[in-house]
């Protein structure tokens, strides 16, 4: 089953990362994923920029109305998710604990079945 | 990332809304900042022992404060110091305290904390090096490099500017629709600054000063994150993201200026210019103009641009005009005339910054750019003169060597048309 892992955690924290600090901490995050990648088990994954760069489309009585921010106002962000092919809950377990275990930013890990994928690929 | 570092990215991320609490309560801004520091110190014993906790700022604060009337009441002699495991023992507190926090403070609290910086009787320098200290709690020592200057000046620099704005009295009843707006554009303007002191230094300076850059955008989203729908706020935000992201690009390894037009692009961050990009995008679905949002946009055309030769100028010289219209300043006319010279011409940038020579007579960039126009439209000698005014007034060593390439390259032309001329 495939899986998605959602990252959580302060934006404050990590926005205050200096280059060389966060550098460090994705290069630690990037040699988890190769494990992964390497067997053929990794999909799509996605880092965002800061919620204060989000905007949010809502139905308000039926109409769409684009409002600034994100969706709701939390003391931790979606910051970013990973896809990962895996047998059992068990696995997307152990790739969260070993992502978690890298990264200094404490937050959490909602990890979620993924229902619907649809990896169309753009050019980046 | 060892725990160290950790708790001190926590503490000083939770430091604004911390100092800005403490403040309220205490009305006073050196007990305010003894019982943020104490409440500090208190953290770095309890937290690597306990975990941090879940939110750090409201620890930080329910600390700070009781610390805080510890001392009130410790020099009143009236009451002893409660056990200290008393106060750190917060696991169950914790949660209440969060909630019980008054929420609806948060956004003035810390808006109160940087309007104070900026008092108008302070001096620029000392408001931007005032509010590096209270709010971003950067050391004495840190600033006092950032501004190239001793660690006792920029000591007695921010003992006296505290003192000031101790005098002036700190307002304290919560600020109506008009005042915060008011408030809040003082405050952007600090932030610009701040900005600027880290942006305008010259190719050896600039990694001592990259941090006043850094801490100038933290502070940008950090009001953004307040203030969600204020295009202005984007804008402010987007405008120091794109100008910083061609950091790495603007000096070459002897540190030496590399114009905007010569700059390696893929140097450019990515990262920075996306997300500037982004604001600027949402702050103009605003349909509210301000000077920030239409300083991004320009910054926003040349990140555009895949090369120098693909830049909008047309675009730049309107934007310009629409910020002369906004903000009339001979500064902008100048800008605006380097556009004016890719679109329509150095003769007509000329003349459009001739009338300016008055009130820019001490001004390093209106005598380069004239030199450039003047060399341009081959009057070597006029240019000549122009750029030795431009080296006279040069405010680094890397400006008047960027000056000193274009007189080197006039004499090297003068002396090839003579010897041309002697055959």
């Amino acid at each position: 089953m495939l899986y998605a892992i959602l990252c959580y955690a302060s934006e404050d924290v990590v926005c205050s990362w200096s280059k060389e600090q966060d550098d460090e901490v994705m290069a630690k995050l990037l040699n988890v994923q190769d494990k992964y990648a390497k067997a053929g088990r990794l999909g799509p994954v996605a880092r965002l920029l800061p919620t204060t760069a989000a905007t949010t489309l809502r139905k308000v009585k039926g109409e769409a109305v684009v409002l600034d921010g994100p969706f709701a106002e939390t003391k931790e962000q979606f910051l970013g998710f990973y896809t990962l092919e895996c047998r059992d809950l068990d696995e997307a377990v152990e790739f969260a604990r070993e992502l978690s275990e890298v990264n200094p930013s404490g937050g959490s890990y909602e990890i979620r079945p993924v229902s619907v994928f649809n990896p169309t690929k753009v050019a980046v | 990332m060892t725990d160290l570092a950790w708790i001190s990215t926590a503490i000083s991320n939770a430091r604004p809304q911390a100092m800005g609490a403490l403040l309220r309560y205490f009305r006073d801004l050196d007990a305010a900042e003894e019982a943020f520091q104490d409440a500090c110190l208190r953290a770095l014993k309890n937290w690597p022992k306990n975990g941090p906790p879940r939110d750090p700022a409201a620890w930080l604060i329910f600390v700070g404060r009781n610390s805080g009337i510890d001392a009130v009441r410790k020099r009143a002699k009236q009451a002893p110091m409660p056990e200290e495991d008393q106060i750190s023992d917060l696991e169950d507190a914790e949660g209440d305290m969060a909630e019980r926090l008054d929420g609806a403070h948060y956004r003035d609290d810390i808006l109160r904390l940087l309007f104070i910086c900026c008092h108008p009787d302070l001096p620029a320098t000392q408001q931007i090096a005032v509010a590096l200290r209270i709010v971003s709690g950067l050391t004495v020592k840190q600033i006092a490099r950032a501004f190239l200057v001793g660690e006792s000046a920029m000591e007695q620099r921010i003992t006296r500017a505290k003192a000031r704005i101790a005098d002036a009295g700190v307002p304290f009843e919560t600020p109506g629709a008009v005042e915060r707006s008011e408030r809040l554009a003082a405050v952007a303007a600090m932030v610009y600054l701040i900005f600027n002191e880290g942006y305008s230094s010259n190719g050896g300076e600039a990694p001592a000063r990259a941090p006043l850059c850094e801490e100038a955008i933290r502070l940008a989203r950090l009001l953004l994150r307040l203030f969600q729908a204020e295009p202005e706020i984007m804008g402010l935000t987007a405008l120091l993201l794109l100008q910083h992201a061609r950091a790495p690009a603007r000096f070459d390894e002897n540190g030496e200026i590399v114009l905007l037009e010569d700059q390696d692009r893929s140097l450019w961050s990515r990262k920075m210019i996306d997300e500037g990009l982004a604001l600027v995008d949402k702050a103009l679905r605003h349909r509210k103009p301000g000077p920030y949002q239409v300083q991004a946009a320009i910054a926003a055309l040349h990140a555009r641009a895949a090369t120098a030769a693909d830049t909008d100028w047309t675009e730049i010289d309107l934007l310009y005009g629409l910020l002369e219209q906004m903000q009339p300043s001979p500064v902008v006319t100048l800008n605006r005339a380097v556009a004016v010279s890719k679109v329509r011409g150095p003769e007509a940038a000329l003349a459009m910054i001739e009338p300016l020579e008055e009130r820019l007579s001490g001004y390093f960039h209106f005598f380069g750019l004239r030199g450039g126009l003047l060399m341009q439209l081959g009057r070597n000698e006029e240019a000549r003169v122009a750029f030795d005014r431009a080296i006279a007034l040069a405010n680094t060593a890397a400006e008047a060597a960027h000056i000193r390439m274009h007189i080197d390259r006039l004499i090297k032309e003068s002396s090839e048309k003579s010897i041309q001329k002697a055959r």
